[in-house]
């Protein structure tokens, strides 16, 4: 099977140890994972602030890019979110706007085909123990778009609870949103850090060590207000956890 | 909060004082919380809730691609069965006929059952200012009303305030308006709504005109529809002679088969009741039994205009449930006022625009009060795609495009204010368009990292006033994967 590494423009820039982690995992479950280096970014940030018509470009640029693999696996619940939901409805729209079926038609090959990093393990691979060891107190926050927009359920859940050493503890009020929200962040930061702060007692009042989410976005805001507090715990995405062996931990 | 809506600062500095307001945010966050788990529970009862959230939608969407033809239909049966109908094209038209009709009957009071479309009209200032006294009778109405403040929430309108709050109302206030608070008074539920009780009666058993809204109205009998907890709508429904009701144009259903739905999904995920106390339902004028005299004021306001947008129209299968206000992180920190306009949450933020338009500094920053988490989406008992909507709106602001506006096709402007950021998305989608540009920009990040701070000046600040910037790594993942063959060669 082709699949290839949808990245994501913030994983590629601010996070490679994220998509190592992906490469790495997913090699050793027997993956044949490519990174077309044509790939940049979605149009969710463009699409989200109302510049849907500054999206499509980015749209059409990440299907011609994805096209012709069997399968297209992201490390974020968020730019898998966008893919799935938001490109049909994109078409949609051009579509009501009197401008043809183009824009449907060349996003439609990749919207069925985008697998947010959990689902693909857990319904494409059917693993849930992908053979990690993680020696940490985790808690698990499950991002929005992940939550609500591609119902990725228990999926996280179940694969974390199959790694060897790690402890999982129940978040409180985990289903409600850290605060981030891309470009709401900067929009109303005074509502932001306050949902982000409530975010933050919760995850201290867990006592884990590690605060684990499958999109990096949402564990920027949160590590940022962490980072800028001097307090715990560390933010890691799930794709780090998941590739941690005995032989090759992570930290 | 005193005063009116009019003069609101934008979403941002409104919610800003709200959310350095210890005590408001213990009032929100319990009162939110408390709510939300009660109707996740009432909602978890009924094992065809997704069914009846599909039928409610339809039977929504299917009313409003025939509005003009149940309208029509309505008007016929209510007349048949006695009332008299009024067509009020926006707030101005509809309180001067609210004016005129109490006017006609010689009062210069009238009681008022809670309603969502008179706040949003602004009929009791209206009212006040042709000498007419409008009394709310609604509990929580009723505290706002004494103290001379806004509504916060669309079901439980006094939710900004704590117990202790409503005592010191009920004691400087309720004299000036009729019977006095005991003087010892204290803040137990009991006792604050006994005497909101007594001092109600007096005004249930003097009123000759009554003032209500309506759940819902069907157009195959001309039924309008009233639900409520307290008692107090049922008072006001049946004792005055003169019933005029003042409803949004999007309230009217089909048949009373189509009530069966709404009258399950409503109360569940209202105040998550099975079912709630007290529904009433009237059908023009019957001899020897209730008002004499019965008007319908059919409201659009905003409405035809909403319609007319594909996107947008879902707003108007609101039932007014609250449910998205509970459960909203945006909400809960910055309360109801921050959204300046009678519909606070994630739908006011999707229908003020869309009624009033996106012209002032408040409506065009309402779309972007919210993170979109989509939790409202979850719970919405018609399921409007809030997100959806918001995002649109989004749209709307910064891009203008066709829109109507009082019935006539317009085109609107760009909303000024956004033009750093439209020039920030458009150097993006540029980089974004060139991964060779996008990789530059990468590697310079990178080399410069032990250069970057931790914090940003100016308008940086909307971050990193809270949070550090994210250390930018050594190299970008699309270096490290050509320069290790994707790991193969086993560089790390």
């Amino acid at each position: 099977m082709r699949v290839a590494l949808f990245l994501t423009c913030v994983n590629d820039t601010l996070y490679p140890d994220t998509g190592r982690a992906v490469v790495r995992l997913l090699t050793r479950l027997g993956v044949d994972i490519d990174f077309p280096t044509g790939q940049s970014c979605c149009g969710q940030a463009h699409y989200n602030t109302g510049y849907r018509h500054g999206a499509e470009p980015l749209a059409r640029r990440l299907s011609e890019v994805f096209r012709d693999y069997e399968a297209i696996v992201t490390p974020s619940g968020s730019c898998g979110a966008m893919v799935r939901e938001v490109y049909p409805r994109m078409g949609e729209r051009a579509r009501a706007e009197g401008r043809g079926d183009t824009l449907a038609r060349t996003l439609a090959p990749v919207v069925a085909k985008t697998y947010e990093l959990t689902e693909f393990l857990v319904d494409v691979l059917g693993v849930t123990d992908v053979g990690a060891w993680y020696s940490h107190t985790v808690t698990y926050h499950p991002t929005c778009h992940g939550l609500r927009g591609l119902g990725l359920g228990d999926r996280p859940r179940r694969l974390l609870e199959a790694v060897r050493g790690l402890e999982l503890v129940e978040l409180p009020g985990a289903e409600e949103c850290c605060g981030f929200g891309g470009t709401f962040a900067l929009k109303n930061p005074e509502v932001s850090a306050a949902m982000g702060a409530d975010k933050l007692r919760n995850a201290r009042s867990t006592g884990a060590e590690v605060l684990c989410a499958a999109d990096n976005s949402c564990l920027m805001h949160l590590g940022g207000m962490m980072s800028r507090l001097r307090t715990g715990p560390r933010p890691v995405h799930i794709a780090e956890i998941l590739a941690s062996t005995e032989e090759e931990p992570a930290v | 909060m005193t005063g009116t809506y009019l003069g609101m600062p934008a979403f941002p500095q409104a919610a800003r004082d709200a959310v350095r307001d210890p005590v408001l945010r213990g009032n929100l966050r319990h009162a939110t919380h408390t709510i939300r788990a009660k109707r996740a529970r009432a909602v978890g009862e009924l094992s065809d809730w997704a069914e009846l959230r599909e039928a409610g939608r339809r039977i929504k969407d299917h009313t409003l691609r025939h509005l003009d033809r149940y309208l029509v239909q309505l008007e016929e049966s209510v007349t048949a069965a006695g009332g008299t109908v009024h067509w009020a094209a926006d707030a101005g038209e509809a309180n001067r006929i609210v004016a005129r009709l109490v006017k006609e009957t010689g009062e210069s009071e009238v009681v008022k059952v809670k309603s969502m479309a008179t706040q949003e009209i602004g009929l009791n200032e209206a009212l006040e200012a042709e000498g007419i006294r409008a009394y709310e009778t609604d509990l929580a109405e009723l505290i706002v009303q004494l103290g001379r403040d806004r509504p916060s929430h669309i079901l439980v309108p006094a939710i900004h305030l704590n117990r202790g709050e409503i005592r010191d109302v009920f004691r400087s206030e309720m004299g000036a308006w009729g019977r006095p608070a005991p003087e010892d008074l204290t803040d137990a539920p009991a006792e604050l709504a006994e005497a909101a009780r007594l001092h109600l009666r007096e005004k249930f058993l003097r009123a000759k005109v009554a003032v209500s809204g309506a759940n819902f109205m069907v157009a195959e009998t001309g039924t309008l529809v009233v639900v409520e907890s307290e008692g107090n709508g049922r008072m006001c429904l049946t004792l005055p002679q003169t019933l005029i009701s003042v409803v949004g144009i999007e309230k009217v259903v089909p048949t009373w088969r189509d009530l069966e739905v709404f009258l399950q999904t409503l109360p569940r995920s209202s105040t998550a009741e099975r079912m709630n106390p007290y529904t009433s339902m009237w059908t023009g004028t019957t001899d020897e039994d209730g008002p004499r005299a019965f008007h319908l004021v059919l409201l659009d306001n905003g409405r035809t205009d909403t319609l007319a947008d594909q996107v947008g129209r879902q707003a108007l299968r609101c039932i007014r449930c609250s449910a998205c206000l509970n459960v909203c992180p945006v909400y809960e920190r910055a309360g109801g006022h921050a959204y300046g306009s009678v519909y606070p949450g994630p739908i006011g933020a999707i229908l003020s625009p869309q009624l009033r338009g996106t012209g002032s500094e408040i409506d065009a920053s309402l779309p972007y009060a919210s993170s979109l988490c989509g939790a409202c989406y979850e719970v919405c008992p018609v399921a409007i795609d809030i997100p959806e909507v918001l995002v649109h709106l989004r749209e709307r602001v910064v891009e203008g495009g066709p829109a109507v506006r009082q019935g006539n096709k317009v085109v609107l402007r760009p909303a000024r204010g956004h033009a750093a950021e439209r020039a920030a998305m458009r150097a993006a989608r540029w980089v974004f368009a060139r991964p060779g540009a996008l990789r530059a920009g990468q590697r310079l990040a990178s080399r410069t990292r032990r250069l970057h701070p931790r914090a940003l000046p100016g308008p940086g600040r909307a971050w990193s006033g809270t949070r550090d910037l994210p250390a930018v790594p050594p190299e970008p993942f699309r270096d490290w994967w050509q320069r290790t063959n994707g790991g193969k060669d086993g560089t790390e």
